[in-house]
């Protein structure tokens, strides 16, 4: 179906911020290490960015900055995405502060950041516990 | 049952006087489980084994979540409207009225600064509070004070302050970094810029200053009571006055505070003010969050 992948050259910028994300994503799945998971998530914050500013680009226009009196859409580009990345980007920052904090805490507890041995780590000692 | 060992056992089977089946009903063999004594390594080979089954199944499931996932966001990217297009469902009518009343009815030149601090002011507010939610979290997950003090880690820290080219080099930058900050700060509804980038670009300058004077130096400079004082203020400050406008805006109460002038620095009404208190924030948490990942309090 030809007509289905008709914007795929055109929307190369958009095919771009899905393979960041895609990639952060697999960051977030495959890494062992708590850290680049976090880095991980923050590509993926990068690439939802690189989205949104795109969608909102039109071709030819101006930034939506009034200067010389004329307002009318037909001369700037949409602003809305620029609100919703500016959003994003503060909750981002907040969300990967959290979570480094968080893996500071857990290094301190457990003196590593491994996936595996964290679990084998919380597994044994939940059994300890218990007997 | 007395034990018979080996070679009583054969003595027995030469002379034929050996039955099995007696020894069979007699001596069972003992279950292997009831006498092996607990062992600490038994347990933990089996959950390194479960785990490495289930990291195995996991990989697989999510390789093929991972591929699912490329694979449905390409063809919804294939099926978008074209990159720049102007007829795209996403430049509707609200953007358009964002664009074509929103210098007269808020006095912001920048179209993004009047719709972020004018239109939809409570959703930055919320967005300032997310901050300083993030900045409470890392407090309480972070500050080494008191009992936890113990559990801190020294790190050897280079002595930048030595270093005559960068003292030298950072007296000159940080009144730059500090006065471009100011700049974009002020003149968030004239030019590209605001509260956000303002308030990041003048926590860079603290975020310096700390680094190349030192931690001692800086939290000597800058006091923890200011920092909380500042965001507090800016916070309470924030909400306060944008209740004001929704009240008088909600009410069609008479409202005090003019759009003025477009294009001038004190213009826009309430959205300068905004726009510094953010930056505030902005600023306080970032140098806090500097501050608590390098040295465990402010």
């Amino acid at each position: 179906m030809p007509a289905m992948f008709a914007n795929i050259a055109s929307n190369y910028e958009e095919a771009v911020a899905v393979i960041l994300f895609c990639i952060g994503f697999c960051m977030l799945l495959f890494s062992r290490n708590l850290l680049k998971k976090v880095i991980g998530l923050d590509i993926m914050d990068t690439g939802v960015f690189l989205l949104l500013a795109d969608r909102g680009y039109i071709t030819g226009r101006a930034v939506p900055i009034i200067t010389d009196g004329v307002t009318d859409m037909a001369h700037y580009i949409n602003p809305i995405p620029a609100g919703l990345v500016l959003t994003g980007i503060v909750v981002s920052v907040s969300v990967s502060a959290l979570m480094l904090s968080l893996t500071v805490r857990i290094y301190k507890t457990y003196r590593t950041l491994d996936m595996d041995k964290l679990y084998l780590m919380i597994s044994n000692r939940r059994k300890g516990g218990r007997a | 049952m007395k034990k018979i060992d080996k070679d009583s056992l054969l003595g027995l089977w030469l002379t034929g006087d050996l039955n099995l089946t007696d020894r069979l009903y007699t001596d069972p063999l003992p279950h292997p489980e009831e006498t092996e004594k607990y062992q600490p390594g038994h347990d933990r080979k089996t959950a390194v084994r479960v785990t490495r089954c289930f990291q195995r199944v996991y990989t697989v499931c999510a390789a093929l979540l991972c591929m699912v996932f490329a694979a449905v966001m390409l063809l919804t990217v294939a099926n978008l409207p074209p990159y720049g297009a102007d007829d795209a469902p996403t430049v509707n009518e609200v953007a358009e009225r964002y664009v074509e009343k929103g210098t007269e009815e808020t006095g912001a030149v920048n179209t993004v600064a009047g719709m972020i601090l004018d239109y939809r002011a409570f959703d930055t507010l919320g967005e300032s509070f997310v901050l300083f939610t993030a900045m409470c979290a890392v407090t309480v997950l972070m500050n080494l004070r008191g009992k936890h003090r113990r559990l801190r880690v020294e790190t050897e820290t280079v002595d930048y302050h030595a270093d005559p080219i960068v003292r030298t080099m950072c007296k000159f930058v940080i009144p730059v970094i500090l006065v471009f900050g100011i700049y974009i700060l002020l003149n968030g509804h004239l030019s590209p810029g605001g509260g956000f980038s303002g308030g990041a670009i003048l926590a860079s300058a603290f975020i310096i200053f700390a680094m190349v004077w030192g931690e001692e130096r800086a939290s000597r400079t800058i006091r923890v009571p200011v920092i909380k004082g500042v965001t507090l203020c800016a916070l309470g400050f924030y909400a306060l006055s944008k209740t004001y406008s929704f009240f008088t805006g909600a009410n069609h109460l008479h409202s005090i505070i003019s759009p003025g002038v477009p294009g001038r620095i004190l213009s826009a009404g309430l959205i300068l003010p905004l726009n510094v208190a953010v930056g505030f924030v902005v600023c306080c948490t970032m140098y806090s969050f500097y501050m608590y990942f390098r040295r465990g309090e402010l």
